[in-house]
């Protein structure tokens, strides 16, 4: 009865377009809202940031990138985490380089450099399909990983070959660096990520989320309805790899704190891709629900078993993690392979008709 | 009645307009490597005619629907249209010229529902560019809500309102054709391509599809050449007709021309050719 | 600079060409466990259209329990065929488990649960055998570990047994797969069902038994693999990233090809040395060998995206 959606006319197309046309929807929309800019930043300690809140947010920012490529658009990518390299490392060089540049700015920026490179390897798609296509993606995660390492221009010749990230205000307040605080931090990220969620919406929910859909579905078909797959996919690969890179400045700046190059390997593009795949491939709540189980697990793992006074050494968790993550994924794949998502939207047309059966 | 090939347009008995030609085939022939499909084929379509193309299986007429649409390029020939020579073109650039299709087995975009699958029809016709479609409200919405219009007025045409928010992949056959034409149709094209669109249908289905299919023909004037196994069918609803058989063209005209004709007699009676 | 791309290098591989076998012969070695492993995948693709991403994963597995079983006590040999029987045992499991629930899947969520299925033997590997580097028990299983030398062109060239072993039994497990495939009746229904499942249904091939079959095949080729190659590098998991390679491989060769896979595997083994070793090594820092492989193959895929051997694809609509 909390989720009736009988009576809820929609007198015109506007509102039937509308993101949360049904009522309920909005009102838990303006809830979690609620939470994420007033509730917590009051209520949440040290630890709940730096563990929980900020990196939610910036995996499910990546995933989201991942997701318009690889949900939206069909196009398999296993390279993610080498461009959230670039990202970072083109924030970087953005900081040392103009020091006047406000951080915030900078960070937006980097996400330009990631399109480029995310367009420059995205060329392939418009010739290679499915397996061979997420093949050449390892192309650029390999290439890109070892440039970051090779060329000491990147780290300022760095003798450790590692980044660090300097104290950075914006506006008189210290936005990162040791002397942040995880506030401060949270709001930048929870602003980034609330503005290029927006954005994201807008751009799945109308012409250009279709174009990719049906890329994705057929593109032959597509093909022959008028869609110009090369603008499309390109432009996939371009927007994918903006957020992407954004998600990656986020990363190091915001969260790390420092980065080495083999930070950006195989596994973390494996971890975003595990995020966008249990989250709901094609859709945009997923990556977050996705990114709460990722980040989520292995805390659990490390904090119940000894508030149960079972001592587990933080090596096995980490195995433990590995294999229920595995399980995870071939559980979702059998039972839902939709992902979380799908499973909200079940609950929820469950919702709206309770306690009625139908 | 003899046609002749020129500009003039003429009232059928029923009270239709057919005008000039508005796309000649000359002289196609198509090569899978050693395969033939189509050899050295010639043909117009006169505009607001319901032109048919029939013959066996196998004898490419759906390879000619192909090369109308741009997807796979003739060895040999021109294609002439609006009165201009059409150079090699990709599928989507011949879309954009009023092009639309439907395809013989049925090419839905299975991850959208079935109001998304016709609004990618009006593809050819929005305007928004990316920033646009990123701030949506202002010019994004707006034309969102418009192009919605147009096709509420052909889920209307179709008689589909009750599937709108069906993903297309749980739709019954009969209704993933009816989608689909509702799709092309949203292109509002100048040439609509329909390939067998009563396949697989039962009579109730053929009669509704041969209706809608009259229908938008009287009421849009599009012009239409359809592939159809049908006599009936065919022989009922079509202005003029091509018989194909082995890639060849064995006939051309009204269809009680061609009903007469032997050659397209002895290919569907499967008599042995020398 | 010039130069020193275009004619050192060869002027290099001129002056000392028994420098030269050295390396051809060491990328020819991991040319053909690349090949093993693409042969790995082939199989399984070919009968299931499943892109098994736990290959990898399955040779540091058989690897790890075959030395695990000779540390608690088992003689060499009998630890082999115990590691078999758990090879069968893996792939009795992951059939019953991921893949009948998962038959008519798109490929994607078919791979998409290998992954699931390799870190999920990550994790539970790291947690049954321990994460620290092993020994292969190559001595104990009777593998020759002395080595040839030879001296062509006046120079030094030095041939390991263990390498020339692996090389040995590697082309007996291919011409054997081959005959298998060509000339068994299980082998053609495997070949049947990688054309058409419907159809090899309907001649009573059963699904089930065709797959464990498959899946303990590539166990075998996991096992072999990880013999030869944690003989020469350790068995760690570090071993499961040399899977990767093979990816490229397949690009190359096809999915379907187990000619390709092998020349595949042999062409991206030597050419990726070769490049490090006279173009990496002097001109770029070294270790071009994270990603050469794949570089060559995006390459020749651009310009034929059916790989080498691969069938042109014709679309239709």
């Amino acid at each position: 009865m909390f989720f009736r959606t009988v009576g809820q006319f929609k007198t015109s197309y506007r509102k039937d377009q509308a993101l949360f046309p049904v009522r309920q929807d909005a009102v838990l929309l303006w809830v979690i809202l609620l939470f994420a800019w007033v509730v917590f930043p009051f209520t949440a300690s040290e630890f709940t940031f730096q563990t929980l809140l900020i990196p939610i947010l910036i995996y499910s920012l990546a995933a989201i990138g991942l997701n318009i490529l690889t949900g939206y658009a069909g196009q398999l990518s296993l390279g993610t985490a080498a461009f959230m390299g670039v990202g970072a490392y083109a924030c970087y060089k953005m900081i040392t380089l103009m020091p006047w540049m406000n951080p915030i700015v900078a960070i937006l920026l980097s996400g330009v450099f990631s399109a480029g490179i995310g367009v420059a390897f995205g060329i392939p798609s418009l010739r290679i399909k499915g397996f061979y296509l997420a093949i050449a993606t390892l192309a650029a995660q390999f290439f890109l990983v070892w440039l970051f390492e090779k060329w000491a221009w990147l780290y300022n010749y760095n003798a450790s070959g590692a980044i660090q990230v300097p104290n950075l205000k914006s506006m008189g307040v210290y936005v990162a660096g040791p002397q942040a605080s995880s506030i401060v931090q949270y709001y930048v990220v929870l602003g980034v990520v609330t503005f290029l969620t927006i954005v994201v919406i807008n751009l799945t929910r109308g012409n250009l989320g279709r174009t990719w859909k049906a890329t994705r579905d057929m593109d032959i078909a597509a093909d022959l309805i008028g869609v110009n797959l090369m603008k499309s996919k390109l432009t996939a690969f371009a927007v994918s790899s903006f957020i992407v890179g954004v998600a990656g400045a986020l990363f190091v700046f915001m969260w790390r704190g420092a980065a080495e190059p083999n930070l950006f390997d195989i596994p973390l593009s494996f971890r975003i891709l595990f995020i966008a795949i249990i989250g709901g491939l094609g859709s945009i709540l997923g990556n977050y629900l996705g990114a709460i189980l990722i980040v989520g697990l292995p805390v659990v793992l490390n904090t119940v078993p000894e508030a149960l006074g079972l001592p587990i050494s933080s090596a096995t968790v980490e195995h433990l993690n590995i294999m229920i993550v595995g399980s995870l994924i071939v559980f979702f794949l059998i039972i839902e392979p939709h992902g979380l998502n799908q499973l909200w939207r079940l609950i929820r047309e469950k919702l709206i008709t309770w306690p009625f059966p139908h | 009645m003899s046609l002749d090939t020129t500009t003039d347009s003429y009232v059928t008995p029923d009270g239709r307009t057919i005008g000039g030609v508005m796309m000649e085939m000359k002289n196609i022939t198509l090569r899978f490597g050693g395969v033939v499909a189509i050899k050295d084929i010639s043909f117009d379509i006169r505009e607001g005619e319901i032109r048919a193309i029939i013959g066996p299986n196998g004898a490419g007429k759906s390879s000619m629907l192909n090369v109308i649409n741009g997807f796979y390029h003739p060895q040999e020939g021109e294609i002439w249209f609006h009165g201009k020579k059409r150079g090699p073109m990709k599928p989507h650039e011949v879309a954009r010229q009023g092009i639309a299709r439907t395809f013989q087995n049925i090419a839905l975009f299975n991850g959208m529902t079935t109001l998304d699958n016709i609004m990618t029809g009006r593809l050819t016709h929005m305007k928004s560019g990316i920033l646009a479609q990123a701030i949506w409200k202002g010019k994004a919405e707006k034309e969102e809500s418009e192009h919605r219009e147009a096709v509420e007025k052909i889920i209307d045409f179709l008689e589909i309102q009750a599937i709108r928010k069906t993903p297309v992949g749980r739709l019954p056959y009969g209704l993933q054709k009816r989608v689909e034409l509702a799709r092309a149709l949203a292109a509002e094209p100048k040439l609509l391509l329909l390939d067998e669109p009563m396949a697989g249908m039962n009579v109730e289905e053929k009669e509704d599809m041969s209706r809608f299919i009259l229908d938008v023909n009287d009421e849009f004037g599009t012009t239409i050449a359809l592939i159809e196994h049908d006599m009936g069918v065919v022989m009922d609803i079509s202005d003029r007709v091509v018989v194909m058989d082995y890639g060849k063209k064995i006939g051309d005209g009204s269809p009680d021309d061609v009903r007469k004709n032997q050659e397209v007699i002895d290919a569907y009676l499967g008599v042995a050719h020398d | 600079m010039l130069q020193d791309i275009f004619i050192n290098p060869f002027k290099d591989m001129i002056e000392a060409p028994d420098f030269l076998m050295q390396v051809l012969w060491e990328g020819l070695v991991s040319g053909i466990l690349y090949a093993l492993i693409a042969m790995g995948f082939v199989l399984i693709y070919r009968s299931s259209r499943i892109f098994n991403f736990a290959q990898g994963i399955m040779v540091v597995f058989a690897a790890l329990t075959l030395v695990w079983l000779h540390e608690i006590g088992v003689p060499a040999w009998i630890s082999l065929v115990l590691t078999l029987g758990v090879m069968y045992v893996l792939a009795f499991g992951i059939e019953r488990v991921v893949l009948r629930p998962l038959v008519g899947q798109p490929d994607i969520i078919l791979f998409m649960a290998t992954i699931g299925v390799t870190l999920f033997l990550i994790g539970g590997g790291e947690i049954i055998f321990g994460g620290e580097n092993k020994v292969m028990i190559t001595e104990e299983l009777g593998i020759p570990t002395g080595s040839f030398e030879f001296e062509p062109f006046g120079g030094f060239l030095i041939l390991e047994q263990k390498d020339i072993t692996a090389v040995v039994v590697a082309a007996i497990l291919v011409v054997g797969l081959l005959a298998f495939l060509n000339m068994t009746r299980m082998g053609r229904a495997i070949r049947a069902l990688g054309d058409d499942h419907q159809a090899a249904f309907s001649v009573g091939i059963s699904l089930s038994q065709i797959w464990v079959l498959v899946w303990f095949i590539a166990g075998i080729i996991a096992l072999v693999t990880g013999i030869a190659w944690g003989a020469r590098a350790g068995v760690s998991f570090a071993l499961e990233v040399i899977a990767y390679k093979a990816l490229p491989v397949l690009m190359l060769g096809g999915l379907e090809s187990i000619a390709g896979a092998i020349i595949g595997g042999l062409m991206i083994g030597m050419m990726e040395k070769v490049f490090e070793i006279y173009w990496g090594q002097p001109l770029m820092g070294g270790n071009t060998e994270t990603w050469f492989a794949f570089v060559l193959a995006l390459l020749v895929l651009l310009f034929r995206p059916q790989g080498l051997f691969g069938e042109k694809i014709i679309e239709r609509v």
